[in-house]
């Protein structure tokens, strides 16, 4: 565990990058999921259709082949999204690799954000729906101020569950070239191979710790939302 | 006097204000409402009653079109109810509904509940809203419940607030669907107070209910529905004392001898 140690800075900018990407890619899968989640249960039939086969495209295909896609075939494509590294964020510039990671587990992760979304808005009684038509609401009034204000309720131990895999998969863009937690761990062991299993105990805990932290968060918020029927 | 004239000089009171026509509705295989014919005018109290699954409800739900129909026109206040979106959000505002479940926003307090819909739909300001529901719950008895929850009062409590949301919205006519039909006995009367205290201020009602007391010393007319068609139509005392149809006959025999 030396290794570990006595390279700290090098161990927290790793839990850093997964922690960025983990931040960046679960507000997009959340905000793209539930905007996904009132179109399926819009009555738009098109936008209804349209989420239904985005969700199937991106929630039945491998992570790490949409990855595959996004790193390989788009730049292939002519998509290289080297046109991020032009904007700068507090200093910092933006690259392409975190652009694209983030982007292949926001597709991936929203599919997942949508259907838990979905299952919320299923939990709430049709009769609040009706309530707030009939009271003159338009759907997208009684979507914000009845439905998903309530469907948040229902919904956050699963999508609990959905940010936490989203946290894990992030260690997927360890074998597209970003130096995150699980890259990190490879360099090493790489180079400290005596040390390995120390090594791997120190980065074990660091995502254990992450994890736990959004569960906290999650029960902290739940408790804090709760409404009684 | 011709009916023109009759129009103009009583204002308003008498007009037909709610007329279904010709209303057919199927749900798969069943005939849930045959060739409905009423039509409800302004300031009318009338109680719909009969069996379970008769398509009373149905009738109820599709005048503020929670139910669509599939053949037939359904007007309110001469106008076609639209078929979605705006207008028809606009048109819901005008019709107060009363459900059996109170259906009160169970994420917002009593007082919120009551100003959603002015603040949201009429665009009214929210302390002017405020006041006005207070006065609203006021009026059905819960004022002193304003910052509570929903589920912190009694089912009587609740369905008091949510006949105070319904008014709140100033509509020009209210659909009760069985409002009392999930309440203690010792709750009905409160609200049932309530309603007879509605109707007597001259609003239009249509209430589906199997409150025979509340029919014979509120209702003008009474509906009586069976197998989804309308079978008789008659004020309260007509029909209590002396139905016409077998259907009615049998209905009243076994609800009325415990």
């Amino acid at each position: 565990m030396d290794a570990v140690f006595s390279n700290f800075d090098e161990y927290l900018k790793a839990f850093g990058l997964t922690i960025g990407l983990f931040v960046v890619s679960g507000i997009a899968s959340l905000v793209l999921g539930t905007i996904l989640a009132v179109f399926r249960v819009g009555p738009v039939s098109v936008l209804n259709k349209a989420a239904a086969v985005y969700v199937t495209m991106f929630r039945n295909t491998p992570l790490l082949m949409i990855f595959v896609f996004i790193f390989i075939a788009m730049p292939v494509m002519g998509y290289n999204f080297k046109v991020v590294e032009d904007i700068e964020i507090a200093g910092y510039n933006v690259s392409a690799f975190f652009f694209r990671a983030c982007l292949a587990l926001t597709l991936y992760t929203s599919a997942f954000v949508c259907e838990a979304m979905r299952s919320g808005v299923n939990a709430v009684p049709l009769g609040q729906a009706e309530a707030g038509r009939a009271i003159g609401l338009t759907f997208a009034q009684s979507m914000n101020l009845v439905i998903l204000p309530q469907a948040v309720r229902a919904v956050i131990p699963p999508m609990t569950s959905v940010l936490i895999a989203l946290a894990k998969n992030t260690s997927v863009a360890a074998a597209f070239g970003l130096a995150e937690a699980t890259a990190t761990m490879r360099g090493f062991t790489n180079d400290n191979a005596d040390q390995r299993i120390g090594i791997f105990l120190a980065f074990a805990v660091g995502y254990i710790i992450v994890v736990e932290v959004i569960s906290l968060v999650s029960y902290g918020i739940e408790r804090k939302v709760k409404v009684a029927r | 006097m011709t009916a023109q004239e009759t129009g103009t000089v009583s204002a308003g009171r008498g007009e037909p204000l709610v007329v279904l026509s010709g209303v057919q509705k199927h749900f798969g295989q069943l005939h849930a409402l045959k060739d409905i014919e009423l039509s409800v005018k302004r300031g009318e109290v009338v109680v719909v009653i009969g069996p379970s699954g008769s398509g009373k409800s149905t009738l109820c739900r599709t005048i503020n079109r929670l139910e669509t129909i599939d053949e037939g026109t359904i007007t309110l206040d001469g106008k076609d109810l639209p078929q979605e979106g705006k207008a028809l959000a606009a048109l819901r505002a005008e019709v107060g509904m009363v459900f059996q479940s109170f259906n009160l926003f169970a994420h917002k307090t009593i007082l919120e509940n009551v100003t959603l819909g002015p603040i949201k739909v009429r665009g009214m300001k929210k302390d002017e809203a405020e006041k006005k529901a207070r006065e609203l719950l006021d009026r059905v008895g819960v004022g002193h419940q304003a910052e509570k929850y929903p589920a912190q009062l009694s089912g009587g409590q609740q369905q008091r607030v949510a006949i105070a949301r319904a008014l709140a919205m100033e509509p020009k006519v209210m659909l009760f669907d069985e409002p009392t039909s999930a309440l203690d006995p010792e709750m009905i009367k409160e609200v049932l107070d309530v309603m007879v205290d509605l109707a007597q201020q001259g609003m239009t009602m249509v209430v589906v209910t199997h409150e025979m007391g509340f029919a014979r010393t509120a209702a003008d007319r009474v509906v009586f529905m069976a197998d989804g068609a309308i079978v008789e139509e008659n004020t309260p005392e007509e029909f209590f004392t002396n139905p016409r149809s077998d259907r009615a006959k049998d209905f009243l025999g076994k609800i009325l001898k415990h």
